[in-house]
Parts: C-alpha cells; sequence; structure tokens
C-alpha cells in the first residue's frame, strides 16, 4: 500500500484534476488558458505579426534589418521608462508623470555634463538620484495622506515639467558631444557578430539547464513533472531557433544595439526580481489583495516605496537613453506622446491596469509593437497627427482586451 | 491533559482590555486567558465585540486600554506582522487570500523559503505534506485561489495559520461557509492542532461546532465579558447569557461559580 502510494506524485493523487502530458497536454493546455481569458503574451504575438505585414506591405523597406536596428535603438529609452511603468501598474497604482520625469532627467544629464562641464557619471548619478527622489515623494504623499498616485503624479508631471524648462530656460536644448560615448552608446555602437550570437543560443540553454534541473530537484522529492523532456526541449528549440534567425537577420545590416542589450538585461534582471524573490511576490500579493498582503506581515508602504521609486528611476534612465540617442536635451525631451507610449507599452505587453497581473516582459513586447507602429507610420511619411491617433488607437483596443480578458477570467474562476 | 490547564501559565493573558471607536465602546474590561492545548470558543451576538477582539489579538487594531501578556511578558502588538512574530496566527472570516496567487504562494505569502531565489519545489512539497496532514481536498496547488471553492479556500487559511508554527491559532467563524463533511474536517483539525500543545480561540455562531470541540465557552455581550460556560450548561443558560433575555443574579451567579471551578488561581 505505501509502496503504491510512493508511485504516485505527491500532486497527482486528486483524480478529479486532468493532467496534461506531453506535448500534446502542454499545448492542450495553453488553448485553455487562452479560452479562459489568460491571454498572457499572445495578443502582442498576433498584434506583432498583423503591424509587421501592414507595414511590410505597404513599404518592405519597413522590415530591413538596418530599418529594424534603428527601432530597436528608439525602443531601449521607452523600454526603460515602460519596465518601470510595470512596477506601480502591479501594485494597481499608475505614474503619469514618467515623461517629464525622463525631460527632467535628460536636461539635468546636459546642464551638470555640459553646461558645468562636470564628468558625466556625477550626471547620470545626479538625474538617477533625482527620479528616486521622486518616486519616494510619490510613496509618500500616497502612504501618509493617502493621495491617489494619479493625482499625485499628475502634479508631478506639470512640476517636474516646469523644472526642466526651468533648467534649460537661458538656451532652450543643450546638444551632447557627438564624439562622447554617451552619444555614441546611443547612436552607433553594436554588438560584435559573435557576441550576440552568444547572446541568441544562451537563453535556450539556460532555459534547457534551469528546466533540466527542474527536473531532477522535483523528481527527488516526488513531484511530477509536467510536460517533462518533450516539451523543455520543444520549447527551448523554438526558442533558440527563432531567436538566431532574428539575429543573423540584423547581422545582415547593422547588427544589434548595445543600448537594447542594456535595456533587455534590465528586463531579465526585473523579470527575476518579479518571479523569483520574496519582493516580487509581495508586489503581486499588494497587487491582488492589499489588505491580505498586510494581515501576512508584508510592509506594504515598503513594497509601494520601492515600486515608485523603482518607476521614476527607470524613467529618469530613459530619459538619459533618449537624450543620448538625440544627442540634445531639449524642452521638447519627454513631453508629447512619451508618457502615453510608455504606459501603451506596458498595457500592450499584458500587464493589467487593475493590479497584480503582468511580467517584465510585457515592457520589452509593448515598446517592439508602440514603436513598430511609430516607426512604420513615418516610413508611410504620415504626419505626427495621424501617429497620436492610432496610437490612442491602439491603446484603447489594448485596454478593451485588457478588460474583457478580466471579465472572462472572473467567470472562468481564474482571477 | 486536564490538571495540564491549572497548572501551566497561559499563554495568553488579556486584563481590562478595551477598544473604543469614536464615542462607541466596541470593547470594555475584557478579561481572557488562554491556556496550551486548551479550546476556547469566543461567542456574542452581532456586534459583542467578537470581531474586534480577534482583530486586536491579530495586531489589526490596538487596544485603547488595558494590558495583554503573552508567555507572560507584556506586549504592545502594534502591527500584524508583530502579532504573527509573537506566535498568534488568525484565520479572518473573510480569509484574506489573494486571488492572483496561487495556493503556494497564498500558503508562504510573507514568509518564503530563500527570499533572494524563491526554492519553489520544496515550497510546493511542503504546501503538500500539510495540506495532507490536514485531509485536504485541494486538487492542484498550482491553480489561482479564485479557482478553489469556499471550503477549500478555508483549508488554505488555516493551513497557512499553521506554517508559522504559532503558539496559538484563532479561527473567526471557520465553519461557516463549509458543508456537513468540511465542517467535521475543520472540528478534527481543530482538534489536531490543540492536541499538538497549541492555545485554540474560535469563533463561531454555530452552537453545536462550539459545544463539540470546545473546553471552555467564554460569552461577550455589547462589548463585555458575560460569563464562561462549558459544554456540560445547558443551551438555554448560554442563549440566556449571549442575548441578555435572563440577566438576573442566578444566571450572573452560575457564571461566576462556573468561572471559579474553570480557572483557579
Amino acid at each position: 500500500m505505501s509502496d503504491l502510494k510512493s508511485q504516485t506524485a505527491l500532486d497527482r493523487s486528486d483524480s478529479r484534476v486532468r493532467h496534461d502530458e506531453g506535448i500534446s497536454g502542454a499545448i492542450r493546455g495553453f488553448v485553455d488558458r487562452v479560452r479562459s481569458g489568460d491571454l498572457g503574451m499572445l495578443p502582442v504575438i498576433v498584434g506583432l505579426v498583423l503591424i509587421a505585414t501592414v507595414f511590410w506591405s505597404l513599404n518592405p523597406v519597413f522590415l530591413a534589418p538596418n530599418n529594424l536596428a534603428n527601432l530597436l535603438f528608439d525602443a531601449a529609452a521607452v523600454g526603460c521608462i515602460s519596465l518601470g511603468i510595470v512596477c506601480v501598474l502591479i501594485l494597481g497604482e499608475i505614474d503619469l508623470s514618467v515623461g517629464s520625469m525622463s525631460g527632467l532627467a535628460s536636461a539635468i544629464l546636459g546642464v551638470i555634463w555640459v553646461q558645468m562641464g562636470l564628468p558625466v557619471p556625477l550626471a547620470i548619478l545626479v538625474a538617477l538620484a533625482a527620479g528616486a527622489f521622486m518616486g519616494l515623494v510619490y510613496a509618500t504623499l500616497l502612504n501618509r495622506f493617502g493621495m491617489p498616485s494619479f493625482v499625485s503624479t499628475l502634479a508631478g508631471l506639470l512640476a517636474m515639467l516646469g523644472l526642466q524648462l526651468y533648467l534649460l530656460g537661458s538656451t532652450g536644448s543643450i546638444n551632447l558631444p557627438y564624439a562622447s560615448f554617451m552619444v555614441r552608446f546611443g547612436q552607433i555602437h553594436v554588438m560584435p557578430a559573435w557576441f550576440s550570437y552568444l547572446l541568441a543560443i544562451a537563453p535556450g540553454a539556460l532555459m534547457l539547464w534551469l528546466g533540466i534541473d527542474r527536473m531532477r530537484r522535483r523528481t527527488a522529492v516526488n513531484l511530477s513533472n509536467p510536460g517533462g523532456m518533450s516539451v523543455l526541449l520543444a520549447k527551448s528549440g523554438i526558442l533558440t531557433v527563432l531567436l538566431l534567425v532574428a539575429v543573423h537577420y540584423l547581422n545582415g545590416g547593422r547588427g544589434i544595439p548595445w543600448m537594447f542589450g542594456l535595456f533587455v538585461a534590465l528586463v531579465v534582471a526585473m523579470n527575476y526580481a518579479l518571479t523569483r524573490t520574496q519582493w516580487g511576490r509581495a508586489m503581486f500579493a499588494v497587487g491582488g489583495n492589499r489588505e491580505a498582503a498586510r494581515r501576512s506581515g508584508i510592509d506594504v508602504r515598503r513594497i509601494r516605496m520601492s515600486a515608485f521609486m523603482l518607476c521614476s528611476t527607470l524613467a529618469a534612465l530613459g530619459g538619459m537613453l533618449a537624450a543620448s540617442r538625440l544627442a540634445s536635451s531639449s524642452q521638447q525631451a519627454g513631453t508629447g506622446d512619451v508618457n502615453l507610449n510608455a504606459i501603451a507599452a506596458a498595457v500592450i505587453g499584458g500587464t493589467s491596469l487593475f493590479g497584480g497581473r503582468g511580467s517584465a516582459w510585457s515592457a520589452l513586447l509593448g515598446v517592439i509593437v508602440i514603436q513598430a507602429i511609430s516607426n512604420g507610420l513615418t516610413l508611410l511619411n504620415l504626419s505626427s497627427s495621424l501617429r497620436y491617433m492610432i496610437t490612442g488607437g491602439v491603446l484603447a483596443i489594448a485596454v478593451i482586451v485588457d478588460s474583457l480578458a478580466r471579465q472572462s477570467r472572473a467567470s472562468h474562476g481564474r482571477a | 491533559m486536564d490538571d495540564g490547564h491549572s497548572a501551566s501559565q497561559p499563554i495568553l493573558r488579556l486584563r481590562g482590555v478595551s477598544k473604543q471607536f469614536g464615542a462607541v465602546k466596541a470593547l470594555e474590561d475584557i478579561e481572557l486567558d488562554i491556556h496550551p492545548g486548551e479550546v476556547v470558543a469566543l461567542v456574542g451576538d452581532n456586534g459583542a465585540g467578537k470581531s474586534t477582539l480577534v482583530k486586536v489579538l491579530a495586531g489589526v487594531h490596538q487596544p485603547t486600554g488595558g494590558t495583554i501578556e503573552f508567555m507572560g511578558q507584556p506586549v504592545a502588538m502594534d502591527s500584524p506582522g508583530k502579532a504573527i512574530e509573537l506566535g498568534i496566527a488568525t484565520v479572518f472570516q473573510d480569509l484574506a487570500l489573494c486571488e492572483n496567487l496561487d495556493v503556494v504562494a497564498n500558503l508562504f505569502l510573507g514568509q518564503e523559503l530563500s527570499p533572494w531565489a524563491l526554492d519553489e519545489v520544496q515550497m510546493e512539497v511542503q504546501a503538500w505534506t500539510l495540506l495532507r496532514e490536514l485531509s485536504a481536498r485541494i486538487p492542484s496547488v498550482r491553480e489561482p485561489i479564485a479557482s478553489l471553492s469556499g471550503g477549500q479556500r478555508q483549508t488554505v487559511a488555516i493551513a497557512r495559520s499553521l506554517l508559522t508554527d504559532p503558539r496559538i491559532i484563532m479561527l473567526d467563524e471557520p465553519t461557516a461557509a463549509l458543508g456537513v463533511a468540511q465542517t467535521a474536517e475543520v472540528l478534527n483539525l481543530i482538534e489536531r492542532v490543540r492536541d499538538r500543545g497549541l492555545g485554540v480561540i474560535l469563533i463561531s455562531h454555530n452552537m453545536e461546532d462550539v459545544r463539540a470541540v470546545a473546553d471552555r465557552i467564554v460569552v461577550l455581550r455589547l462589548g463585555r465579558n458575560n460569563g464562561v460556560f462549558t459544554a456540560a450548561d445547558s443551551n438555554s443558560d448560554l442563549i440566556a447569557a449571549i442575548t441578555g433575555a435572563t440577566e438576573n443574579a442566578v444566571s450572573r451567579r452560575q457564571a461566576r461559580k462556573l468561572e471559579d471551578v474553570g480557572e483557579p488561581t
């Protein structure tokens, strides 16, 4: 009897649960999840394919390797800002001032570095510190005075825009030196081909290695391995092939920008923090049910503070990346659609506006969608008026999809 | 077991605890002792102050007066984290689970294994082991709480409170949403917890459940102590103390007599 029992895995003893085994099981599980409203990355991937097809048919240059490299350069700055937005959205909060924050950071960079002639690292540190400070202010306003982040960040948007104009006041814009590392990093530097291929293989290899390790440990303690080896091999294989093809295609042109590499590294780090640390668990708990999180001993105030500080600091970093991309700190930096693009990217990527759901990857995928639309419309010589309208429409669609998926999840008992 | 109550020092001792919300006195002069290996039922009508008392003991509300002693030491429980740290675990009536997280994440919330690289495998094994000890019927620990039934959520909430290895566990209406078999399971579970030497505080409206497991039944009425009973006492006495229908010298005397027997000093 005890022999029989030990043969059934711990998590397989309840006969009511259907267990999806192997590749067919994995596919069946995926279809089930999507039908119940757990869309994950599906809408964004469908959207990307659609966008690429439309723009490519209108202007084949869209998919040229050099244009895609440009797209990646552009994506890094807004992507960083969007990554911070993901953090506050997971808590069910919002930061509307990330655009102004990025503009202010670029102004600080220009003033300290170019106007005052102080070393670049100092300028970068001051700008990042300004970001962290603003996040601290928002979190304090929320924690101490219960001021909704929607309002406090709206106030911050105006205040920081004013400070940015004040800093740049006399000249209106500051040009950053073209020969400097900052500007070359934002405009020219790409990875060596061999390194990019190495990076393309790494995720698949890592997935395989971690997956095998996990299977080994689960088997050791008598837990089942859903999917098993076949699914793991298929997933890592498909991922590696896709990445290799993409990298090879991009290396046919200018190559892969280091700046984009930095952004992806930040996404990977954020993904680890959100999914594999106690802090990340607490973030989702606070976003899902604040009272429950508080009662289980989580310091809700500190979690909020960390999220807002991360968000503003990443916005400052994004602003400096944008400045190095444009080789200037101007009064226009961070204004216009930067704010909404960053928020839209996070939502399009699958992070819920209602809190408790999201992932670092949504910043990466979402920003590629946003930049692809913006880049494609620019290639078609459409005016920015039309570009704004179309981006607005895409954001509306993304929020509708999010809202519908949420209702469907609720009716299927998936929160 | 029997002489354990009187000989041992109480884990928790409340003296003159009161709590005021504005003009409303929710609790006044509450006295309560919890010994190891004892189930104390807290009963009372709506608005008797049961939930307020639970929240005071869980660190959610701070008392406006009186002292709380834990293991003989006076303590100030100024946050839920502090209460958990001391060893007072609470299962609230609204369960306080995160619907967007799975069972494992909810069980270990705030006390995850290896905070910088979550040990999901170990947490899952411990979750299964614990749920099996409680003979709980949870189909999968990797499903979000949103997909579980009311009884299953109750089980998860109780299991979670046991993970911290507490000295006292408080259950606020644990059987209110449960079916017949599940209620019996929860009552078994309460007895198993008591036999481990924990103090159990059980808040319930269901007199049948209370009588089945409680060693002492403490009645609250309008925020005050209104007598201590045992399962042997007649139902009408108990109901009278709860509703205050026959609040007279006889019932007060009887209650006092029982209190003296239950807690010799």
